[in-house]
């Protein structure tokens, strides 16, 4: 065991001197692992920013919240049984509230009701075009986290008496008001004049996905008065506008039940009779989940298997290195047999010298890849980057591996030297 | 003092070899190096091994020096059958027992005189301490103290060649295998390193020399000529410094 500790030190010697002394090789060498550690670490942080940008959005649905839509949130094949289904009322939030009320053993908290429309916002010589407007009341803070900047959220009585206020998102904001305040400010939105009372905080945006940033909130009651859903066609003559209804449960673990109990009280308030399909559909954000999940996992797998490509050409270098190495030195191997040297000790002298220039390399990609994701954070500040330790020891790991399979084979041949003829070769 | 009867007087046989032979396969043919040689050598001789080119001088010293294994016949270093061994049974022997001097002394280029003269240390498992202090020794006892800290390129040839046999020496081997120790270097270095060479025979150290020059085999206390493969003559040789050497 001692002498194992001793040989592995003379090897590193012995792998560092080479290094030197073949600066410009082994940093060539080193090139390719750079350039393939510097793709596969950054691949890891976009893999690792898309998952953190996903949890972001998904954190804006809320895992103990139902969502009564008229479509499911997954991909339909049989459209048209949905197309024709009644809209959802936003009265049912109001029905539902009521059924709450009336049993005490409920699993559900709260419904508040959503509508939600792209509208142009205006403020002076500035114009921010479809805007995610959203309807609602001030229970809306309940079902979603609203992390007011400056100002706050409407408040019951301005909800309920449908007052014109508005509360704007981070990038609305900074478009509207680049130089001030807009607290108490108004604002035109179909040339409806609303004061805005607060602005959202930064949530970043990515991939389209919700995001607080890009939309504006007002009372329901104010929403109704000045737009009307059923009128709202696009181009395509698709209903634009949209309106559901949000249940918070009291208890996310109890979400299956949760879920058949806002059934039973949709069925009531639509008076559906037992034998009757339902025609709503209640999701949460788990479905949500496992629909993008493949996507993103199918991802990350083709995504690491390119960059991992470029690492692969990386450990071919290696291996050709080591290799040149090995003959350039058969006669030190036979030197090295002479006095002693076993063959576990001569694969591991080229081992350790493939796997120090891995690390190296490793060592330089992870360090170019830090400034990179460095860079790139600060240029595109949206693009969530996820730069973590686990990704550091992993692209070690990676490096350290590249290094012992891509020495293998030349270390084997070197540990297999006739030490005779290894001693006679010029 | 005669010096056959100080010949007769040597220790126990080291390396004992009987009828060994060593085939080569070259393409079609077989070369046969080797075709039965027999050989005792104890401890504290000093021999030379003889023989033109092709006579497998090379072969028997690759065989002695446990670089090799015969393809038949016996041979027993230190009692121990060496002729059934693995590789790395042959290095752990090649390592404890023998120590190699080379016509082109096999330095390593970029390490000092010291982690040259370390290198089996390591391989023979010895703590840092020790194997520097070893090595430190054995470096002063070759008269290169002051040049422990020099890499191979800052030292003459025949520094490099003390230095190649203070790393024979390192590990107290029973044998030191010379294989043409003076062939790269000139006449005046060579004849310092043989008087190194007699010192540690002196000394106790058993040698075998490796030349095809008469020379240098004049050194060795006995002579083996070898001649297509087989032991031509076997006889000891009278050394007249020996009478002197002892006398002082």
């Amino acid at each position: 065991m001692k002498r194992f500790l001793y040989e592995l030190e003379e090897s590193w010697r012995i792998a560092y001197a080479q290094m030197r002394s073949n600066l410009t090789r082994s940093t060539l060498t080193a090139l390719g692992v750079i350039i393939g550690i510097v793709a596969v670490t950054l691949m890891g942080t976009a893999i690792g920013g898309i998952q953190v940008g996903f949890d972001k959005s998904m954190a804006v649905l809320g895992d103990d919240v139902l969502y009564v839509t008229q479509w499911p949130w997954k991909p339909v094949d049989d459209w048209w049984n949905y197309r024709d289904r009644k809209k959802i009322q936003n009265e049912y939030a109001e029905t539902i509230n009521r059924m709450i009320a009336a049993s005490p053993n409920s699993n559900l908290m709260v419904a508040v009701p959503t509508s939600s429309l792209m509208r142009s916002i205006k403020y002076g010589g500035n114009e921010v075009e479809n805007v995610f407007t959203l309807g609602t009341t001030s229970d809306f803070t309940v079902t979603s986290t609203i992390d007011c900047k400056e100002g706050r959220f409407f408040n019951e009585i301005e909800s309920r008496s449908g007052a014109q206020v508005v509360v704007i998102g981070y990038d609305v904001a900074d478009v509207l008001f680049p130089s001030e305040s807009p607290i108490d400010k108004s604002v035109l939105i179909s040339g409806h004049a609303f004061k805005v009372i607060g602005v959202n905080a930064r949530q970043g945006t990515f991939l389209g996905l919700f995001s607080w940033d890009s939309m504006v909130a007002m009372p329901l009651a104010a929403f109704n008065k000045y737009f009307n859903l059923k009128n709202e066609l696009d181009a395509r003559g698709e209903n634009q506008g949209e309106s559901d209804v949000r249940v918070k449960v009291k208890d996310k673990t109890k979400l299956v039940e949760a879920k058949d109990e806002l059934t039973g009280m949709m069925r009531r308030a639509r008076g559906l009779p037992p034998e009757k399909k339902e025609d709503f559909s209640i999701n949460e954000q788990q479905a949500f989940k496992s629909t993008l999940d493949p996507v993103k996992n199918t991802i990350a797998i083709a995504g690491l298997f390119i960059t991992g490509l470029s690492l692969f050409v990386g450990a071919i270098g290696i291996m050709n290195i080591t290799f040149v190495s090995v003959k350039e030195r058969t006669k030190e191997i036979g030197t090295r047999k002479a006095l002693g040297a076993r063959r576990r000790t001569i694969l591991l002298q080229f081992l350790i010298e493939s796997t120090a220039l891995c690390l190296l390399g490793g060592f330089i990609g992870l360090a170019v890849a830090y400034f990179m994701c460095f860079g790139i954070g600060k240029a595109f500040p949206s693009f969530p980057i996820q730069f973590s330790f686990g990704l550091v020891i992993a692209s070690m790991v990676v490096s350290v591996l590249t290094g012992l399979i891509s020495g293998f084979a030349p270390a084997w041949s070197a540990s297999r030297l006739d030490p005779v003829t290894a001693l006679r070769y010029e | 003092m005669d010096a056959r009867q100080s010949v007769r007087q040597l220790g126990p046989v080291v390396i004992d070899i009987e009828n060994i032979t060593k085939d080569y396969v070259m393409g079609e043919e077989i070369v046969r190096a080797l075709r039965g040689v027999s050989l005792q050598i104890r401890r504290n001789e000093y021999l030379a091994v003889m023989g033109p080119s092709g006579s497998g001088k090379s072969t028997l010293m690759n065989m002695l020096g446990c670089l090799d294994t015969p393809t038949s016949g016996h041979y027993e270093f230190n009692g121990r059958n060496v002729a059934e061994m693995d590789d790395d049974e042959l290095a752990a022997i090649r390592n404890r027992e023998i120590g190699f001097v080379f016509q082109t002394f096999n330095l390593l280029a970029r390490a000092t005189s010291l982690r040259n003269v370390e290198l089996p240390l390591i391989y023979a498992g010895m703590d840092p301490e020790s194997r520097e202090e070893r090595a430190t020794q054995a470096l002063t006892d070759v008269g290169l103290g002051d040049r422990i800290q020099h890499k191979p390129n800052e030292l003459s040839g025949g520094q490099r060649q003390r230095v190649a046999i203070a790393r024979a020496l390192v590990n107290n081997p029973s044998i030191i295998l010379a294989d043409e120790p003076t062939g790269n270097l000139d006449s005046k270095t060579g004849e310092e390193i043989m008087v190194l060479l007699e010192d540690l025979y002196q000394r106790g150290h058993t040698i075998i020399l490796v030349t095809h020059e008469r020379d240098i085999a004049a050194h060795a206390r006995r002579t083996i000529h070898l001649r297509d493969g087989v032991v031509e003559s076997d006889e000891q040789t009278f050394v007249p410094r020996l009478e002197t050497v002892a006398a002082s």
